[in-house]
């Protein structure tokens, strides 16, 4: 069995695909078309880009070279990870970064180390597309974790003041917003992995599958990454939903309110 | 008839001459508190000293936006201050005791924060907080509460989405007395409220301040002058972040010893 190669034109038949997009967006009044146009561009753009410099670095196969485009990836998912939600707060950013950074590299380093067991340790082959699952989950649950935090801070308001008035330590007043917060951050990959093998197939195991690679130990690793992207998403909601309480919370038990800005109003300062 | 004519502040007055209570410190001693908008820096309230002693009854009036609000909340150290610190018994509140303090001033606004549930769900709530370890929520006495501010024996099951802006006001005022707080802090408690309720919320305060088993004192911020007479012995005027005590005939910080 071998792979099917595929030309740049076939990708381009691919990508006409798109305008089905474009149609419904048209059709439905949705003002989506430059976004959507933008997004093909996108995906184009960086999957190529990506390609060359994989081809790159497994050509490479040294340390130095594979881990700081790994770091370059988790800074572009911290980044990303902020960008979500009506409003933010100064340090949103750096608790998007840290939150993912800490729970992703975790989480891989269990993976590639102790289950994988690769060597070298930084096989690019295995540490860079894992580590890129792991990301791109891990980097969903902290944006949707943040950004339910700051959105039931902001519709809460009233009940986290009258807690505190009431006497509540800042936990006390943040818990169920907080609780909230993580819950959201981690219903995705939790509805993924209910459905997992059922209504969908993951991108992972396909392209092992269409690899050449038997199903059954297509299965385990994908069981395996399963299992990472859950622990790594958990974590990093937890941790960023954290750090978010306690910038908008002070030691002295106060709902620095002010601190949670419009992101419009944010930009423009 | 607006309020309960029957407690009076000289009667309170001697109550704690009695029990020479009245050589105690201050309840609240604010010292030089200011505050600034964090994100304008335009000054909300201006370097304000206050003293709240046992006893006091005390009303701020003013233009709405003039920081009557502002101080209130500085009272109940919910916003962080921009300078000065408060006393409470004469002794600064440290960070860990915040709970301990917010516990004991309770501060009441203008509109509830009324929690899903029913009234006695509301009711409930402070006692799952750690500040409140040490007492349990006391149905009877609830109840009687609600039957001063003139509501049945159904109300503490009332749902709270069913309640009207007079009940949630009610209900959110029942919330805090029933924790015997040593001061009170209302804001426009009755802004928007039916003069029924704002009877009942009246009376609640009131009957809550005639019962002398320990020092109280509260602070009612009010757009109506008739109630600040009414429910105040002192009485202050809130201007562009500066507070003003009136000539007011009595007690302008003066010794309570004497």
């Amino acid at each position: 069995m071998s792979l099917q190669n595929l030309s740049l034109w076939d990708v381009a038949i691919a990508a006409l695909l798109i305008v089905v997009n474009g149609a419904v967006s048209v059709a439905l009044k949705l003002d989506l078309e430059r976004k959507l146009a933008w997004a093909a561009v996108r995906t184009v753009v960086q999957l190529l880009a990506i390609g060359y410099v994989l081809g790159w670095v497994f050509q490479f196969d040294r340390w130095f070279v594979v881990l700081p485009l790994m770091i370059a990836m988790t800074l572009i998912a911290g980044f990303a990870g902020a960008q979500r939600g009506a409003r933010t707060y100064a340090g949103q950013r750096v608790d998007s970064i840290a939150s993912i950074w800490i729970s992703s590299w975790l989480v891989a380093a269990v993976g590639l180390f102790v289950v994988i067991r690769i060597r070298p340790w930084y096989e690019p082959q295995y540490a860079i597309p894992i580590l890129g699952m792991i990301l791109g989950n891990t980097l969903t649950g902290v944006s949707l974790g943040i950004e339910r935090m700051t959105e039931e801070l902001t519709a809460r308001r009233d009940h986290v003041d009258m807690a505190l008035a009431l006497g509540a330590t800042r936990w006390e007043a943040a818990q169920a917003p907080a609780r909230q917060a993580v819950r959201a951050g981690m219903i995705p990959t939790l509805n993924q992995m209910a459905v997992v093998g059922i209504v969908s197939l993951p991108g992972m195991m396909t392209g092992q599958v269409l690899a050449g690679q038997s199903p059954l130990q297509a299965v385990r690793y994908q069981i395996v990454i399963m299992f990472l992207i859950a622990a790594s998403s958990a974590l990093g909601t937890v941790l960023a939903v954290l750090l978010t309480y306690r910038r908008l919370f002070s030691a002295d038990h106060r709902f620095l309110a002010s601190r949670l800005v419009e992101r419009a109003a944010a930009s423009r300062r | 008839m607006p309020g309960s004519p029957c407690i009076r502040h000289g009667d309170v007055h001697r109550t704690y001459d009695r029990n020479s209570i009245m050589t105690d410190t201050a309840l609240i001693d604010a010292v030089d508190i200011s505050r600034r908008d964090p994100l304008s820096g335009q000054m909300l309230l201006r370097q304000t000293r206050f003293t709240l002693n046992a006893g006091d009854r005390v009303a701020i009036t003013g233009p709405s936006g003039s920081g009557k609000s502002v101080f209130l909340r500085a009272l109940a150290l919910l916003d962080p201050l921009d300078s000065g610190h408060i006393d409470w018994h004469g002794k600064p509140v440290e960070r860990a005791t915040i709970p301990r303090y917010r516990r004991n001033i309770a501060y009441i606004r203008q509109r509830p924060a009324i929690l899903e549930g029913t009234v006695e769900d509301n009711l409930r709530y402070p006692f799952s907080l750690k500040a409140y370890g040490d007492v349990q929520f006391d149905r009877p006495r609830a109840a009687s509460l609600a039957a001063q501010a003139g509501r049945g024996s159904d109300f503490l099951d009332k749902r709270a989405s069913d309640l009207s802006g007079g009940e949630a006001q009610i209900a959110a005022l029942i919330r805090v007395l029933q924790l015997a707080p040593e001061v009170l802090l209302l804001d426009e408690p009755t802004a928007s409220l039916d003069p029924e309720s704002s009877h009942a919320i009246e009376g609640l305060v009131d009957a809550w301040f005639a019962d002398d088993r320990q020092p109280r004192a509260s602070v009612w911020v009010s757009h109506d002058p008739a109630q600040a007479k009414r429910m105040s012995e002192r009485h202050l005027t809130m201007r562009g972040g500066i507070l003003d005590e009136a000539a007011a005939p009595r007690h302008v910080n003066e010794d309570p010893a004497q």
